[in-house]
């Protein structure tokens, strides 16, 4: 039997959500039938609307997809505006305000408390730029990823730019493919660094050569979420770049009709891999979704990767200033969790016009990068104030940091995130000395198994859990350790679990001394993880409170708002109609 | 009314009569289960799985994690409330604070989302 959900969507999905949305905006949050609620928030998804957790009622989270990261001159000043008009709650978080965007790990940008009223004018900003919320959630093809400086690095061997481009084109909005049993992950990649992340999405492209010919390798079935992750397997598929779009949407074609669709959390094509391995896949894509043959693997890039390996040299991420093969220079800013406020962002879109050409670019890193800076510019650029905050080399330990959205918006978390990873951050610069030879620490925390910040790629990967303190419960993490890309990637082995939040500094300090102390000569943080067992790592981690102080260790999803004065669950203002007033709920 | 019970945002919360009623993140105390080896399992809910009617119960089977001993798995049928009042559907959700009995089987249970 069909999930509810897919009964939803065989009544209303896709493309035809909009005219509803359009309405229900129209005549206000009211508008939408109480008995219909689940089902059009559900809907909402599909463009780029999420409704926030509860206590939170009425305000959304609106996500908008920009393919590889990629924001043209022009359109961060109109997301900064957005934000700083639109993106406002109740309440104030006390480390960024009120009114930011957040960058995510999947190259793209959130902003909260979006009220329902104020979507028809929110589009109407983003389209005149050519942006867009289309399918940024919901069971479709979302935004796609890749190596964010495709198309100017020197490490490039397909510019692949325009390939993501034409697949954005191609299936935004494109009737065949609006309706999959789940999200559609997909990323691209033609530089020999390895940034695109392929290996943890369902669909990746991956630079090769075949017949003295440069294109794609294809694997399929990555991701993270729930305790399953998996990286993508190899389909034994070279495409040239202008099949690539052939190939994307036969693979899409292909787990629209053989995905599951009568259990969502068995629905990811990560399962049907499993199910099905990559020969059977490979030859269902074959005989029933192209009209070509398909060549077999080419020869790919592997084994110069760099991206995220912990090998403490070459490319780990793209922070920092970099030449770019037309001479001129991008600049990555590191920005805290991903999290900048609005002001911030109007100003460095007045920053990149005035240094660069304009266009900005998001890592999967929840990092900013300025691209086409020329030489001479370089150093009053870097001189800005601003870059104070958002710098091009900050300390490992805030060049690391990755935060998911947890307990502040999001339905599914266990934990706070955001501000207490910002916090940890601090502490360890204070703290903590990596080895000299260490400018690379990945600490990734997710506030529940879905792994949004992808935790168990990092060096150390910190997930939400509880655990109990004199009795009571508090926030805990579970940590593991070793994982990233590369050739041969790792996800991390959970090896000390729930630990009190505010004992995670402290294991993290002792765990880097045990480090110090015991690696051999040059050996690196992820080897030197990989080469002992899990009872011995555990006895290195050591949790230990230290004078880092914690304010989130209650239960902060119980609260309306975890920062809020008052946080009481029956305070909540929400919902509230379209000036933000609250209405009282008549039953 | 019909009771209308489902599982929304990969199993975050309930929906009961189309209202947000019972969520994730909570700790629920389980006596008598064979979730794990504790005496009392102290039961950290990470996504409901399953849920299903058991008029005036509404009952689901819960992914998570007993925080004591740290086994995981998915409970047993668990009630999270009732709806007290079968004309509005109004509903009351248990104390999940308190010590709950997770059943093996349930009469009416439907077993999709
Ligand atoms: C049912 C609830 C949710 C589930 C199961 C879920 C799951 C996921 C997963 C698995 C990923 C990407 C990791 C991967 O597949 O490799 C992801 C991305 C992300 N999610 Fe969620 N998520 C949920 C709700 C939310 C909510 C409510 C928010 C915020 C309000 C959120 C914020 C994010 C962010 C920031 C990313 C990176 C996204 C992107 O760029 O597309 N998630 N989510
Ligand atoms: S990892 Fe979990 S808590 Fe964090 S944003 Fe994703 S669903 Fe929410
Ligand atoms: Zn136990």
């Amino acid at each position: 039997m069909p999930s509810k959900v897919e009964g939803w969507k065989d009544e209303v999905y896709g493309n035809e959500i909009r005219e509803h949305l359009m309405e229900f905006a129209e005549k206000g949050w009211e508008s939408i039938p109480e008995d219909e609620q689940d089902a059009w928030f559900e809907r909402f998804k599909w463009w780029g609307l999420y409704h926030q957790r509860s206590g939170q009622e009425s305000y959304f989270m609106m996500r908008i997809g920009t393919p590889n990261g990629v924001i043209k001159p022009g359109q961060l000043e109109v997301i900064g505006e957005v934000a700083k008009e639109y993106a406002s709650g109740p309440a104030q978080n006390p480390e960024f305000g009120d009114a930011y965007c957040d960058w995510t790990t999947r190259q793209s940008i959130q902003l909260h408390w979006i009220k329902l009223e104020d979507i028809p004018e929110i589009f109407d900003k983003l389209e005149a730029v050519g942006l867009g919320t289309q399918q940024a959630c919901g069971d479709s093809w979302r935004n796609i990823v890749g190596c964010p400086v495709a198309g100017k690095d020197k490490h490039e061997h397909v510019d692949a730019w325009p390939v993501a481009e034409d697949l954005h084109e191609t299936f935004k909005g494109n009737d065949d493919y609006a309706n999959l049993p789940r999200k559609w992950k997909v990323a691209i990649a033609g530089c020999d660094e390895g940034c695109g992340q392929g290996d943890i999405n369902d669909l990746a492209f991956e630079p090769a050569e075949k017949n003295g010919e440069l294109g794609f390798n294809v694997r399929i079935g990555g991701g993270l979420s729930r305790k399953e992750p998996r990286l993508a397997r190899d389909l034994d598929v070279w495409v040239p770049p202008e099949q690539a779009a052939d190939v994307a949407g036969g693979m899409s074609a292909l787990f629209r009709d053989h995905g599951d669709r009568e259990d969502r959390f068995n629905a990811r094509i990560k399962f049907l891999m499993d199910e099905w391995g990559p020969e059977k896949m490979r030859s269902v894509l074959q005989e029933e979704y192209v009209d070509f043959e398909l060549e077999t693997a080419g020869e790919d890039m592997r084994d110069q990767y760099s991206y995220n390996t912990g090998s403490q040299d070459g490319h780990n991420d793209h922070v920092g200033i970099h030449e770019q093969k037309d001479g001129n220079y991008y600049v990555g800013l590191n920005v805290l969790v991903g999290r900048m406020g609005a002001d911030d962002v109007l100003e460095l879109a007045e920053l990149a016009d005035e240094y660069g050409s304009g266009e900005v670019r998001l890592t999967q890193r929840q990092n900013i990068i300025v691209t086409d800076v020329p030489e001479e510019n370089l150093d009053e650029f870097t001189s800005e104030p601003l870059l104070e905050n958002y710098s091009p080399d900050p300390s490992p330990f805030m060049r690391g940091s990755i935060a998911c959205t947890g307990t502040e918006y999001c339905s599914l978390s266990i934990v706070e995130t955001k501000n207490r990873q910002v916090r940890y951050a601090r502490w360890l610069k204070d703290n903590v000395e990596l080895p000299e030879d260490h400018k690379d620490f990945h600490i990734h925390l997710s506030g529940c198994t879905a792994s949004c910040a992808q935790p168990q790629i990092a060096d150390v990967s910190l997930r939400g859990m509880k655990t109990r303190k004199d009795g009571e419960p508090v926030e805990a993490l579970d940590i593991g350790l070793g994982g990233g890309l590369g050739d041969d990637p790792r996800f991390a082995d959970w090896v000390e679990m729930r630990v009190p939040a505010d004992e995670v500094p402290g294991a993290i300090k002792n765990l880097v001394n045990n480090f110090k102390d015991a690696r051999e000569d040059g050996e690196t943080f992820r080897d030197f993880v990989e080469d002992r067992d899990e009872e011995t790592l555990a006895e290195m981690v050591e949790p230990e409170e230290t004078d880092y102080d914690d304010p989130y260790m209650h239960n902060t999803k119980m609260t309306w708002y975890p920062y809020a004065e008052d946080d009481d669950m029956q305070s909540s203002p929400a919902p509230t109609n379209g000036a933000g007033e609250p209405l009282t709920s008549d039953d | 009314m019909t009771t209308d019970v489902h599982q929304l945002d990969d199993g975050a919360w309930i929906s009961v009569n189309d209202s947000r009623e019972v969520n994730v993140s909570d700790l629920w105390l389980l006596a008598r289960s064979d979730f794990c080896g504790c005496e009392t399992t102290d039961f950290l809910a990470e996504g409901f799985v399953k849920v299903g009617v058991d008029y005036p119960d509404i009952q689901a089977r819960i992914a998570g994690q007993c925080i004591s001993c740290g086994e995981s798995g998915v409970t047993d049928w668990l009630t999270v409330g009732r709806v007290v009042d079968p004309d509005s559907g109004e509903f009351h959700g248990v104390v999940h604070e308190s010590v709950h009995f997770p059943e093996k089987r349930t009469r009416l249970a439907s077993p999709e989302e």
